[in-house]
């Protein structure tokens, strides 16, 4: 189990009804229906990760998401996740009014690009970031929109939405003091629960 | 032909016939007092009767859905890619039914078959019949053999409207229902192919006003060309692409309305080969029953209303290049099933062979069926497992 998987299952109320944006192989709903009694679906579109959730029993939808939620209703959902999947979609600012417009809450993970490792990395070397937990060249890599925790910060407040939590959080998925002190310069991870 | 009978097929079967002597009220308000049902199995029941799954056959299918009925068969049943030892549908752990629905000719009671009260061959006179109908007739066989729930009920086209059908009629009785390559009603264009098909057969002089065999004849040219309609929307433009490009019969063109494109041989041969097997007033009933069905008319057009009352887990399969009931129509009934809550998975199977796809042994395909049917047998009993 992925450690923000872990955390995103904390935040997540018993007997929620979840939708999962890029569920992969349905790990956080299993975990969530183990632990939560949670119900709900995920949406994938890679075709082993679909097969191994029907495997799974775990409830998936082939769908798109770049080509919309239109089909799901309002407030269909108590909450929406989406698990470091949001840089990689065309519109993360329309698909965040979207799972706000489907779900009460929505919980996002991304990996902070503010992180004093791709500073230096850009900075510095004067290089694109390659590290372990974002292994892409800019060329091949799925991740179209990056941003800093600032930036999402940012849009959350441009967009009026409450941040219900946070957390950032090391390579490791522990948070730290100084990651808590100066989440944008020391968290790789950065996790939001955020509402209307 | 098969010279040995291959380790995954379920080898030589025999159809088995079913009598009913319980009337049977139609949805067109006829009563059948008396009907057969024939069948098929695969695979053994087990104690508690926990193992069942039914087959639902589209338009054109019958009981025969897998084995060989003799060693001289050309081709195993309609299905046997999918049923066998060690197939997604695996009857090593699974009891098999697959019947031929009523107004069928494959041999259960239909226009085909004598009229015990008239001592005449039905023909025209037999009564229109609707999804709903089999549904009720299907769930009376499964009364025979003692089993109350259906492990899952499956079914591709026409057959997948019969597990729509099944999960909101007879809830309680299955536990898994598998929709492939379906729609919750057809469209308007399905019912104008629908409709062409059938005026073709009704215009053909040997057709009779349907009462061609007591001519001792066959509406044979209307009958071949509406399956020559209906085999170009099974398949898709780039598998016909594919397979006959526009290869010729001769080297130039001869400039006359003989066979000049290999596409029109082989559409020639696909009407003619059907006419051999298949009766003509069974595919003006089975179209029929394909336009009627609309479950969602019950609650004013609201699916997922209807499909509320459903307690089964759900898979629904479609396939990328099905025009004929194309993926969009599945989604029609994975979003009914997400608004009203119930346990679905929809995947979206790639696939160049269109409607058709449905009976290929697709990987991805396979895995799906064969994944889902791994979870319901683990709730089986012990002894299965």
């Amino acid at each position: 189990m992925r450690a923000d998987l872990e955390l995103i299952s904390d935040w997540v109320a018993p007997n929620s009804r979840v939708l999962d944006l890029g569920c992969g192989n349905g790990a956080l709903l299993e975990h969530l229906q183990e632990h939560k009694q949670v119900t709900g679906y995920g949406l994938e579109i890679d075709a082993d990760n679909i097969t191994q959730c029907i495997e799974k029993g775990i409830p998936v939808l082939e769908q798109d998401i770049d080509q919309g939620l239109t089909n799901f209703d309002e407030q269909g959902f108590d909450v929406v996740v989406m698990a470091h999947a949001l840089q990689q979609f065309r519109r993360p600012d329309l698909l965040l009014d979207e799972m706000l417009r489907i779900g009460k809450e929505a919980i996002i993970t991304f990996p902070n690009f503010g992180h004093w490792r791709n500073r230096v990395h850009l900075g510095i070397k004067g290089h694109m970031p390659v590290s372990e937990f974002l292994p892409y060249n800019w060329y091949d890599t799925p991740n179209i929109h990056f941003c800093t925790f600032k930036d999402f910060r940012d849009l959350c407040q441009s967009k009026g939405l409450k941040v219900q939590r946070w957390a950032a959080v090391d390579g490791q998925l522990h948070d730290h003091w100084w990651t808590r002190l100066m989440p944008n310069l020391f968290s790789e991870t950065a996790i939001f629960k955020v509402s209307r | 032909m098969p010279d040995t009978i291959p380790v995954d097929s379920v080898g030589l079967v025999t159809p088995q016939v079913a009598q009913f002597d319980t009337p049977l009220v139609l949805a067109c308000g006829q009563t059948l007092p008396t009907y057969q049902l024939v069948y098929e199995t695969y695979g053994q029941l087990n104690a508690d009767a926990s193992n069942a799954i039914l087959i639902c056959h589209a338009l054109s299918g019958d009981h025969h859905a897998a084995g060989y009925h003799s060693m001289e068969d050309r081709k195993p049943g309609w299905w046997d890619t999918a049923i066998g030892p060690g197939k997604p549908i695996d009857t090593n752990t699974f009891f098999v039914i697959s019947l031929n629905n009523l107004g069928g000719c494959g041999g259960s009671t239909g226009p085909t078959t004598v009229n015990p009260e008239t001592g005449k061959v039905w023909g025209a006179e037999f009564p229109m019949v609707t999804v709903e109908d089999w549904v009720e007739t299907q769930a009376r066989l499964a009364d025979r053999f003692g089993i109350q729930t259906f492990a899952a009920v499956i079914g591709g086209s026409l057959g997948g409207m019969q597990v729509l059908e099944w999960s909101v009629r007879f809830p309680e009785r299955l536990s898994a229902a598998a929709i492939i390559a379906s729609a919750p009603k057809l469209s308007t264009q399905n019912i104008a192919f629908n409709e062409v098909a059938r005026q073709s057969i009704r215009r053909d002089p040997e057709f009779f006003d349907g009462n061609y065999q007591a001519q001792d004849t066959i509406p044979r040219n209307g009958l071949g060309l509406a399956r020559m309609l209906g085999h170009i929307t099974y398949l898709s433009d780039d598998s016909m692409g594919n397979k006959f490009g526009r290869q010729m019969r001769h080297d130039t063109y001869q400039y006359n309305y003989e066979v000049e494109f290999e596409v029109e041989s082989y559409l020639r041969y696909q009407g003619e080969a059907f006419t051999k097997r298949f009766d003509a007033n069974t595919y003006m009933l089975m179209t029929k029953a394909l336009d009627y069905f609309d479950p969602a008319a019950r609650e004013g057009g609201d699916l997922a209303k209807v499909l509320s009352k459903a307690q089964c887990e759900f898979l629904v399969v479609s396939f990328t290049t099905d025009w004929r009931f194309s993926p969009e129509r599945s989604e029609e009934i994975v979003d009914a099933l997400v608004r009203s809550g119930k346990h679905v998975s929809y995947t979206k199977i790639e696939a160049i062979e269109g409607h058709d796809a449905f009976l290929f042994p697709l990987p991805r395909y396979m895995a799906a069926l064969r994944g889902f049917l791994g979870r319901v047998s683990k709730h089986l009993p012990k002894e299965n497992a």
